[in-house]
């Protein structure tokens, strides 16, 4: 019996102050009467191979999907909604759970083969490495040098003006939360990123929550190029669908590699098939070839790919611009960036 | 043996219990310093996290303003996966971070740091505060930021320098005990030279020990030196003693004698003279034997430091038997010689003795007018001087004993002796490395002693 959730189910939580925006939610009935109860912020579409893999492994179990954004997973977890596994690719979100007391430690062997970063106090778990990248429309860059640094994009952008004039899109920080995770990450690490940020912003960028649309955008050459693009994977098989349309880069002189992480909340019950399930991911994330699935391994962050730039450290700084302060300091330099009209 | 077991194991053992105690002692210290220098080390990242905090407090339009910088909280992570929590207070009002913190007791004086320690969300929190006055509208107000974190990285780092710390004090403690069991070999050294000194030298060798030894032991050296000298002076003086008890002894013999020789010139009768005789022979025995206790002491004396000269058998046998010539005569007995020459190196005064006392064995032993053969052969590397003669055997008793102090044979009738003979032979022969062998001739009547001692 396989039973598909609606598009976009508004369910209200009795024990919650808040109602809980759910985006997507499934159900995957199980023989036993165990039920695995998972918040997450990946979609079905990427995530359902995962979970059929899980219930191959574990027929007993059924699983309960929901998939919410990140903000709003975090704030269910604080509002204690009761959930097995958080998955989440906000890290930092996920750091400030743990930190928070919010997770509870999980130890086993496929978590102790992660590395110590992919790791934080048998708490939070990594299981994937995505790096950000651009995503350009092939047409719209015919005739033109494909950038590789910050500095070539900024001097690219600059001089065809024109061209690129409302055809640039990138994360709504104020609403994304990677957007934002990304967009800190990279303040931090180059100082190219605010003059790119001006320099976008005098084009009328386009802003965008998420980023299945923004390469949705660019297939159809509505825009010209996507900045900060999250999924390099996900990218790149619709890179390769587009038919050459669309190119995925890596930026050379940086890329921020962010970390897909796992937390059990306190609340959880099924704590075993919580963990047999980190294990399984934990196992994944491991994996020597990509293979078929449709996230990359922790590897993927490694040799080859900018050698040079480790992922995003899971770690209390991470906690730095979540504070209200900062996150106000940030935005408004970032609205004055982005928005001069 | 008495059981107090062994000094160098005692030793042994005290110094090791010692090196445990000091093994236990600084893996103890090594992890209270570990835990202090980590807590300290956490206590200075803390401090420098408010206080880069503190720094970019400032004032804008008369609000309080301020900035996380990352590297603040970057540094936290570098002691270990630790819980990160932190406040800024502005006078009573929190300007962002865990309102729930715990409260400080008293706001820590501008420009210094307090440290404190309390729970929070169930853990054991490090609480590090900074002030700093900010003029926030007319008037400056106190902003206090806290940076607090848990103490898993402190512990971890505590916890791997202590198991370090244990795993040197046993490889301590191993190689002190090695150490030990050699410091205990080394201060006893002296004490087993001393010990090898003493019993490398023979049981007459009384002159003092002469040795460097360590201040410890002068003492029993000089106890060893005076029991040594005590030990030599009664020897000499049983030695005396003996020698006076044979002279005193012998010189009332000498005149006993003298009177019965005097007696029988003067006397006619046969009986009277044979009796006369038998009493001068009598009283020869006595002296004899009265001479004999005084070489048996002197023999044991000699033999265990013997001097070692060159010895022509041949010369000794001739010498000897010559000297005995006189006594063979009274009883008409032949002493025939068969010798050849043999050198060996001996105490020849000894050697001497010991053929003289088997000699004079076998002339008193021996019926009147009969052979006593000496015979000298080389055998191999040793050299035989047999003592043949004609006299009543050794009985049927057992031979060896009658190598023994004070025996006699049950054969000997009323013939005067003092059992000490072949005790002088058997002890000369065995200091030169050589036997006594003792045989009644078959078949014939008549004993047959034989030396045999090495050839040199
Ligand atoms: N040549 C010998 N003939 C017979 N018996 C002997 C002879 N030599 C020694 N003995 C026996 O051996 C015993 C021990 O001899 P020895 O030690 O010289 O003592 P003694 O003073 O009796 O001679 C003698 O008592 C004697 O019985
Ligand atoms: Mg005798």
């Amino acid at each position: 019996m396989y039973h598909a959730g609606l598009a976009i189910i508004l369910t209200l939580w009795a024990t919650m102050a808040h109602a809980l925006t759910i985006e997507d939610h499934r159900l995957y009935p199980g023989t036993g009467d165990v039920t695995l109860r998972i918040l997450s912020t990946a979609d079905l579409e990427v995530f359902e191979p995962y979970l059929l893999a899980f219930q191959a492994e574990q027929p007993a179990v059924t699983i309960d999907y929901s998939v919410v954004s990140s903000a709003e997973l975090h704030r269910a977890i604080t509002d204690g909604a009761s959930f097995d596994l958080a998955l989440s690719s906000a890290m930092d979100l996920q750091f400030r759970l743990a930190n928070d007391g919010f997770a509870q430690s999980y130890r086993s062997d496929d978590t102790q083969a992660l590395p110590d970063w992919a790791r934080w106090r048998d708490l939070v778990f990594a299981f994937t490495a995505e790096p950000a990248v651009v995503v350009l429309s092939t047409d719209r860059f015919e005739g033109l040098e494909i950038p590789t640094t910050r500095q070539e994009l900024i001097t690219l952008l600059r001089e065809n003006a024109a061209d690129f004039a409302g055809a640039v899109g990138t994360y709504d920080v104020r609403e994304s939360g990677l957007g934002y995770l990304f967009a800190t990450q990279e303040s931090r690490s180059t100082d190219a990123f605010w003059r790119l940020s001006e320099v976008m912003g005098r084009l009328d960028p386009q802003l965008y929550c998420c980023s299945g649309q923004m390469i949705d955008d660019v297939t159809e050459g509505r825009l010209a190029l996507a900045y900060n693009v999250l999924g390099s994977y996900a990218a790149e098989r619709m890179a390769r669908d587009s038919g050459g349309r669309v190119q995925i880069l890596r930026m050379q002189d940086f890329a921020n590699v962010m970390l897909r992480t796992a937390i059990i909340p306190k609340t959880a019950t099924e704590r075993e098939a919580a963990g047999a399930l980190i294990d399984m991911l934990a196992r994944l994330g491991l994996r020597e070839d990509a293979g078929q699935w449709p996230l990359p391994p922790l590897n993927s962050a490694g040799p080859g790919e900018a050698p040079e730039y480790g992922p995003i450290r899971l770690g209390p700084a991470l906690m730095v611009y979540l504070d209200p302060l900062n996150r106000r300091t940030f935005l408004t330099e970032w609205e004055d960036a982005m928005e001069q009209r | 043996m008495i059981g107090t077991g062994s000094i160098g194991r005692r030793l042994t053992f005290l110094l090791a219990g010692v090196a445990a105690l000091l093994s236990v002692l600084s893996w103890w210290m090594v992890t209270g310093l570990a835990r202090e220098a980590a807590e300290r080390t956490q206590d200075n990242v803390l401090a420098a996290s408010a206080t880069a905090i503190a720094e970019t407090l400032r004032s804008e339009q008369g609000e309080v303003r301020l900035e996380l910088p990352y590297s603040a909280f970057a540094m936290l992570g570098a002691i270990g996966e630790d819980r990160v929590f932190y406040r800024v207070m502005a006078g009573d009002e929190l300007l962002t971070g865990y309102a729930d913190l715990p409260a400080l007791s008293d706001p820590p004086p501008p420009g210094q740091v307090r440290f404190d320690t309390g729970t929070y969300s169930g853990e054991t929190i490090r609480m590090a505060s900074v002030s700093r006055l900010v003029l926030a509208g007319a008037q400056p107000l106190p902003v206090t930021v806290t940076m607090a974190q848990t103490g898993n990285g402190v512990s971890t780092i505590s916890a791997e320098l202590s198991r370090l710390a244990a795993v040197m004090a046993v490889a301590f403690f191993g190689v002190a005990v090695i150490l030990s069991f050699f410091a205990a070999r080394a201060s006893l050294r002296p004490l087993n030279e001393i010990a090898a000194a003493v019993s490398r030298r023979g049981p007459s060798d009384l002159r003092p020990l002469k040795r460097d030894a360590p201040a410890e032991l002068a003492p029993l050296m000089t106890s060893l030196n005076r029991l040594m000298e005590r030990l030599g002076q009664s020897i000499r003086r049983s030695e005396d003693f003996i020698a006076e008890a044979a002279h005193r002894v012998r010189t009332p013999l000498a005149v006993v004698r003298t009177q019965a020789e005097i007696a029988l010139r003067s006397v006619e009768d046969e009986a009277e003279k044979r009796r006369l005789r038998g009493i001068i022979r009598a009283v020869d025995e006595s002296s004899r034997s009265a001479g004999q206790l005084l070489d048996h002491a002197t023999v044991t004396y000699r033999a265990d430091d013997l001097t070692r000269a060159p010895v022509d058998l041949a010369t000794l046998v001739e010498q000897t038997s010559a000297a005995l010539e006189p006594t063979a005569a009274m009883k008409d007995i032949t002493l025939t010689r068969n010798t050849m020459p043999a050198q060996i190196m001996g105490d020849p005064v000894l050697l001497d003795n010991a053929l003289r006392n088997v000699l004079d064995n076998a002339i008193k032993y021996s019926p009147e007018d009969t052979e006593v053969v000496l015979a000298i052969t080389t055998e191999g590397r040793e050299v035989r001087i047999t003592v043949t003669d004609e006299g009543p055997g050794l009985g049927d008793g057992p031979v060896r004993a009658l190598t023994e102090r004070f025996r006699r044979g049950s054969n000997t009738g009323d013939i005067v002796g003092s059992g000490l003979g072949l005790t002088i032979v058997e002890d000369v022969l065995s200091a030169h490395g050589g036997r006594l062998e003792l045989h009644t001739r078959e078949g014939e009547r008549g004993a047959c002693i034989t030396l045999v001692l090495p050839l040199s």
